[in-house]
């Protein structure tokens, strides 16, 4: 897989794209602009950024007060930060009043790396599944994060968008189709599937490469609609590849993986099936691929698991 | 726009509706409702630039009611300026209404869901930044109970409010003095609270926030000061209109027995008899 640059440098380039288009694009953030690559954005279009300071709570409520006038609102703020401090608001000013605000949490899941649990986002597909009213993305590499910002450009309701700030590797092609709420097939495989999200998809993609060079044919599936969920992939996936192993930079708790349980169990087929993600505890200290690597979100942990799962479990298909 | 005559008369009416509908739900916030009747009143009849026809104008005048527990009131005065039709609000409270006790946009009128404490200034910059932006002119207003304050939120968005310059938004604290555990000052202090507002980087003009001249004249007035966001500290008595409701934290939320709504419907009508 060749390198791609930073989810987070793509949505600066992109949003910047679009607001030189649309004078209705707004990008809000709390001090920010630095850490979210908009600095030079800031400097384009100084009328189309609105500062508010280190006050995310802040940042919901006005965003939702400027999009109830009709401003495509980027509200761009640490994932970490966004999805807790400013929770309720979430709730209530944007999700239950059905203002179309676009919440951009950046350097999300464990991004931060040695920087502690206070700036770990481990929470917030679990958090924001249970609000009812904002879809939840969360790109995979360059391509997805590209056109889930256009997508997500022309849009009535709330969405929750997240990335991390690492280059990530290319996993799709050039004749990629982007649509929200539809799981994209990063490879095509019969004897099990990973259903990863965001920046744990090019690991999942070079586990199946390595399990291929064992004889292990895998799918994946980029899972990067949390919510809507893609049911039906889901099911298909279970059917046609008898086992399932989902992966997600986020608590093994309420994320991904339990929503892919949850289709299973309800709709079937229920064949083996595995969480990866991290554990009900204080995260150990590293970098983002430290983290990965220590819970196992890495081609051999996840290969490592695939083959137990095949090995442990005979498939009910 | 109403004579002084005419608004006191509304601002009675409003009373006794809020009191048949807080009644007939076996729900609601009466004390505060009746305290901040005659803030909606003016607004509504008198100030701003809007109707059930220009409610989806972009160029419409906005009001956000951040108190949003006191929704009666609200419910009453958009009903009286022909939101919808008034019989509806025999629904409030009841299994599939969309008359809930706290403002959704699923009523005619309500610009924004309210009801979590501290969150209408914040979405009402908004609103007003957007004005400034867009070079637009309309103006918005927001109604913050004084218990509220304790929410930093409203300190955040007060920060922003200033920054802004959003001499097109009018900040309108309801100063009871009461929150439902008892007097704010015992509570969670608020004073000097003027000063606090100042020091935010408001205009602040305190008026007599139950007299609706009063209010006319300092509604009439905004921009208070090119560039800085309006304050109106109203002080008010909760529970305004009828003799034993009136600053009685118990009065918060409680629902009059038969016997109390009767002696309130004789003291509206003395107040009717009186205005004419």
């Amino acid at each position: 897989m060749e390198l791609g640059r930073a989810n987070l440098d793509v949505f600066a380039d992109t949003v910047l794209e679009l607001a030189r288009q649309d004078r209705d694009v707004l990008v809000v953030t709390s001090d920010s602009r630095g850490s979210g690559k908009l600095t030079h954005y800031g400097e384009t279009l100084p009328d189309q950024i609105i500062e508010l300071g280190i006050a995310e709570q802040n940042v919901i409520g006005i965003s939702a007060g400027l999009a109830s006038a009709g401003k495509k609102v980027f509200a761009t703020s640490p994932a970490c930060f966004i999805t807790a401090r400013a929770f309720e608001q979430i709730k209530n000013d944007v999700a239950y009043s059905d203002q179309p605000v676009r919440i951009v949490g950046i350097s999300a899941g464990v991004s931060y790396g040695a920087l502690g649990a206070t700036h770990h986002s481990l929470h917030d597909y679990a958090a924001l599944r249970a609000v009812h009213n904002i879809t939840i993305i969360a790109p995979a590499d360059n391509f997805e994060a590209r056109e889930a910002i256009k997508a997500i450009h022309h849009i009535d309701h709330p969405v929750y968008i997240r990335f991390g700030k690492a280059a990530i590797p290319h996993v799709h092609g050039a004749d990629s189709t982007f649509t929200i709420g539809k799981a994209a097939m990063v490879r095509e495989g019969h004897d099990l599937t990973f259903i990863a999200c965001g920046e744990t998809v090019p690991v999942a993609l070079a586990a199946a490469e390595l399990l291929a060079a064992q004889g292990i044919e895998c799918r994946v599936l980029s899972m990067h609609t949390i919510k809507p969920l893609d049911e039906q992939a889901i099911s298909q996936a279970a059917r046609e590849t008898g086992a399932i192993i989902t992966v997600e930079e986020h608590s093994i708790h309420g994320g991904l993986g339990e929503a892919c349980a949850a289709v299973l169990m309800q709709q079937g087929p229920v064949v083996p099936f595995k969480i990866v993600g991290f554990p009900d505890e204080t995260m150990v200290t590293g970098s983002q691929k430290e983290i990965f690597n220590h819970y196992g979100i890495s081609p051999d942990g996840l290969a490592q698991r695939a083959r137990q799962l095949l090995g442990d479990q005979q498939p009910t298909r | 726009m109403l004579t002084d005559v005419e608004l006191k008369a509304k601002s009675i009416e409003y009373r006794a509706t809020i009191l048949r509908i807080i009644k007939q739900a076996r729900a609601g916030h009466t004390g505060g409702d009746l305290s901040s009747v005659d803030i909606l009143n003016v607004l509504y009849n008198n100030i701003l630039r809007v109707s059930p026809e220009t409610f989806a104008d972009p160029n419409r005048d906005r009001y956000v009611q951040s108190k949003g527990h006191t929704v009666e009131v609200l419910y009453a005065v958009l009903a009286d300026r022909g939101f919808f039709p008034a019989q509806e609000l025999d629904t409030l409270g009841k299994y599939q209404s969309h008359f809930i006790g706290h403002p959704t946009r699923s009523v005619p009128g309500i610009e924004q869901n309210t009801g979590a404490l501290g969150h209408g200034l914040a979405v009402a910059v908004g609103m007003a930044l957007a004005a400034k932006l867009d070079r637009r002119d309309y103006r918005v207003y927001t109604l913050l109970g004084d218990g509220e304050l304790d929410e930093g939120s409203n300190w955040e968005a007060s920060l922003a409010a200033s920054h802004y310059k959003l001499d097109n938004l009018t900040v309108i604290i309801d100063r009871n003095g009461l929150q439902i555990t008892g007097s704010t000052e015992k509570v969670n202090p608020l004073e000097p609270l003027a000063d606090k507002f100042r020091a935010f980087g408001y205009a602040v003009q305190e008026v007599d926030g139950n007299d609706t001249q009063a209010l006319m004249d300092v509604f009439s007035r905004t921009p208070f000061e090119t560039d800085k966001p309006n304050l109106v500290l109203a002080h008010t008595v909760k529970g305004k209109g009828i003799s034993f409701i009136e600053n009685a934290a118990k009065w918060h939320h409680r629902v009059p027995t038969d016997e109390e709504y009767a002696i309130a419907q004789r003291e509206l009508q003395q107040a009717r008899e009186q205005l004419s």
